[in-house]
């Protein structure tokens, strides 16, 4: 029973793991990133953008920088 | 220089008030050691993955038996990509590109939380394979396959390991170097005004012509397909709906918002289907390809004027989706599946030069038709774009640069694959133009029959039931690749799942991806290129620079769609058939980029003063200029019309003087002259790109002689900044970097976060 629940664990880590991974590749997981940013080396004066601003910052950049994707 | 000795960081410089950090890199004499250490295990292990590719390219290039199977692909493929990453690539990282773990990479110096943001490695891999990988490696090796598989397939695996990999991983580490500078921004500061400007504006054409092929590639798979045309017409208001939920309902749910998305595409699939049944649905959807090619161009338009949130960005979640899906379904359908494939090793076109798939000889015109998958130009643009300035740490660079094109390659292997697996003579209806065939099944039949291909021998039968077996209409003179290798897909997926009922719905499911794939990189393209322009127009007239001016934005999106517009229409109209002669272009192009990539690399290497392992890019450089210049120059000067633009523009110029009212597979005196214009187009266009890449080839060449003398050259990296962080650097990290890691995991979150700390920070020089 033991060994069953441990490897349920296992399982449940390494989906845990791939789906972290997959929100990486996507960018999902941006405005957990720059939270973590913030609090390292951010203005310690500065509260942090909301994930709202954060979003509307990210696209505003994404405007202005347009990036190729390949054929 | 970049080879500044420098003491290990760990305490920090200076005297602020600091925790002493542990290493910040592993000790290179113990990374030599651990390297170097070989175990009886390791040694099996590679001694066992060496028996097994080598048997693998036995069994497909020697032995040749009635068949072979798929899995002989995937084992050479693999078991040569592991053996090249682990040597090849490792030499090419000790002794030319010498990264330095203990110098902050720009996502540590420059950080801010938005694009300047160290990512994961295993999570950076998958972002830039996402950037790199789209329809190209999918299209490219099924038009090969003409020539049938060995030289393909040979081509995609030793290309990738000795130029195209290569290339990928100096443009990232050299961009890296530069704060994450462009490919035109290296190209002007290492080889000075001309060599620059040349650089520049050869980016940007060849821009145009890649877009515009593939704009061609996705009407041609939707041409008279009601199916096609309902389901990926469907992925605009899917993608503007996920647009308006990430912006105003949910921000930042990407995933949630995603599989929503992957959900309704499934439907839109599906449905797709059912509307084409209809009668309403059939009228209303079948287009022909000129209408369709103009709904590109105007879709083209808008899309890059809108907002990106809105249509771009939504699209490009789908698109990531289901690129990392597909290919790991692929993979695993064709280990599970293991097709055997009839397709000769080396066919009859392969000594010949008038294919119908694509014409010339195979040198040098495979080289070029495979593009995407064995050497890109296209990549340096990605690779001296977000990927240098979210790399951990500088040792990083082998895995994502050069491993990242190594699963490319992959991709075009497998799609190699698919597209062999299916029956000759379907394959040669399908790829020849209507031109030959008369797009009819009964003038496909004689036409394929008539090729004398041994073992080849379609009937009506064959053709419509596949057509039937698909959903469609017709298979025949489909060109492009992209419904080969749907063909190709659906016939192994529905031997995996759902049997030969699914086969529709796994064609249509191949053709959504690759328009959703080839759709992305249009809008992208066209917004790329704008900016470009506004950018140079800007040095002129200061006002286009500003791009916030909506007149300037209109004027210079509506100028680039009108560039790779045009282009697109002609090949549509085409009377030669379209993808058969518009396609060496797009190769030629592409490798033509490459060329000036390895060129800027080239000049790059040598200010650093490696000239002892230059080779490592003069090879694939000079194999590259050989292919492209020799292309070009048959394209241009061949007097054979199936091969030379302006040989066949002559001819049709000559028989329009002559007064004849049809010549060749031109029916009439209007698609004479179309003939006559489009070579004129394709042959000019031939001529500016050889002369800019050679132009940009020649000045890297000589600043390459120019540091030989000087000795001590001007190298024009950022300055050194020390790391206070610490990061495996491959895939798994070895017993000294998991030492490090743990000691690393013991700090608190803040202290190991990568980023510019304020206050501190000691610049090297």
């Amino acid at each position: 029973m033991t060994t069953l629940r441990a490897a349920a664990a296992a399982v449940g880590r390494n989906l845990g793991g791939a789906r972290r991974w997959f929100s990486g590749v996507m960018g999902a997981d941006k405005y957990e990133r720059y939270l973590e940013y913030h609090a390292a080396h951010g203005d310690p004066g500065e509260t942090p953008m909301t994930e709202r601003e954060f979003w509307r910052d990210w696209q505003d950049y994404q405007q202005n920088n347009p990036q190729g994707r390949c054929c | 220089m970049s080879t500044t000795v420098n003491p290990p960081s760990s305490g920090g410089s200076g005297s602020e008030p600091d925790m002493e950090l542990p290493p910040v890199a592993v000790d290179p004499e113990v990374l030599e050691e651990e390297h170097r250490r070989w175990t009886p295990a390791k040694i099996a292990l590679w001694v066992a993955i060496a028996l097994l590719g080598g048997v693998a390219w036995v069994m497909l290039a020697i032995v040749r038996g009635e068949t072979v199977n798929a899995i002989w692909f995937v084992m050479a493929a693999v078991c040569s990509y592991l053996i090249a990453y682990r040597f090849y690539s490792k030499f090419i990282e000790n002794k030319l590109v010498k990264p330095d773990d203990t110098r902050a990479t720009p996502a540590e110096y420059k950080a801010n939380g938005r694009d300047y943001l160290a990512t994961d490695r295993r999570v950076l891999y998958g972002h830039h394979f996402a950037a790199i990988a789209g329809a190209g490696p999918l299209v490219g090796p099924v038009l090969a396959a003409q020539m049938g598989y060995l030289p393909g397939t040979i081509w995609i695996i030793v290309g990738v390991i000795l130029a195209g990999a290569v290339q990928d991983y100096l443009v990232l580490f050299f961009s890296m170097r530069r704060g994450g500078r462009s490919l035109g921004q290296m190209a002007r500061d290492e080889l000075g005004p001309i060599g620059g400007w040349a650089a520049i504006i050869a980016t940007l054409t060849i821009m145009i012509i890649i877009v515009a092929i593939l704009a061609l590639v996705v009407v041609n798979a939707l041409g008279e397909s009601p199916w096609g045309v309902f389901s990926v017409g469907m992925t605009i208001p899917i993608a503007i709906f996920m647009g308006l939920y990430l912006r105003y309902i949910r921000p930042g749910k990407v995933m949630e918002i995603s599989v929503i998305g992957f959900a309704l595409l499934m439907l839109a699939i599906v449905a797709g289907g059912w509307v084409a049944e209809t009668s309403w649905g059939a009228e209303l959807f079948t287009l022909d390809r000129t209408t369709l090619a103009w709904f590109v161009i105007l879709y083209g338009f808008i899309a890059a004027v809108l907002p990106v949130w809105l249509l771009l960005s939504p699209r490009d979640y789908l698109s990531t989706f289901m690129k990392v899906g597909v290919i790991v379904l692929l993979a695993l359908a064709i280990v599970v599946v293991r097709p055997e494939i009839t397709v000769p090793a080396v066919s009859e076109f392969a000594g010949r030069s008038d294919g119908p798939v694509f014409s010339g000889s195979l040198f040098p015109f495979l080289f070029v038709t495979i593009a995407c998958g064995a050497l890109s130009g296209f990549h340096a643009l990605i690779a001296s774009g977000t990927t240098p300035k979210m790399v951990e740490k500088e040792r990083q660079t082998r895995m994502i640069g050069y491993g990242g094109m190594l699963m490319e390659s992959f991709v075009a292997i497998m799609a190699l694959v698919a597209a062999i697996s299916i029956d000759r003579g379907i394959y040669f209806a399908m790829n020849s133009s209507a031109a030959v065939t008369g797009g009819t099944v009964e003038g496909a039949v004689a036409w394929v029959n008539s090729l004398g291909l041994t073992g080849v021998h379609v009937t009506p039968e064959l053709l419509q039931g596949t057509a039937d077996a698909v959903g469609e209409e017709t298979v025949v003179s489909r060109t492009g690749g992209a419904p080969t290798l749907a063909v190709g897909l659906a016939h192994i997926m529905q031997q995996w799942f759902g049997g030969a009922s699914m086969m529709s719905f796994w064609y249509h499911f191949a053709i959504m991806f690759e328009a959703l794939f080839i759709l992305t990189a249009v809008d992208a393209g066209t917004r790329v290129a704008r900016f470009m322009l506004q950018d140079s127009l800007g040095n002129a007239f200061p006002r286009f620079a500003d791009t916030n001016w909506r007149l300037g934005t209109w004027l210079t999106t509506a100028i680039m769609v009108a560039g790779w517009g045009s282009i697109l229409i002609l090949g549509v109209t085409d009377p030669l058939g379209g993808i058969n002669t518009f396609f060496p272009l797009f190769g030629i192009a592409n490798q033509l980029l490459a060329a000036i990539a390895l060129s800027v690399c080239l000049a790059i290497a040598a200010s650093r003063g490696s000239f002892k392992y230059l080779w490592i890019i003069i090879v694939p450089l000079a194999f590259d200029l050989v292919v492209t210049v020799v292309g070009s120059y048959q394209k241009i000067f061949s007097s054979e019309p199936a091969v030379g633009y302006w040989a066949n523009h002559f001819t049709f110029r000559d028989a329009l003087a002559a007064g004849e009212t049809s010549h060749g597979t031109a029916q009439s005196v209007e698609a004479m002259e179309a003939v006559v214009r489009n070579t004129a187009v394709q042959g000019t266009l031939s001529i500016v790109f050889v002369v800019l890449a050679l132009v940009v080839a020649v000045t890297a060449i000589l600043r390459t002689i120019q540091c030989f003398r000087q000795r001590t050259p001007e190298v024009h990296e950022d300055p050194f900044v020390d790391s206070r962080f610490f990061a495996p650097a491959g895939f798994l990290p070895t017993a000294a970097e998991k030492d490090l890691e743990k000691q690393w995991a013991k700090l608190p979150l803040e202290v190991r976060t990568p980023g510019a700390a304020q206050g501190h920070h000691g610049h090297g020089h």
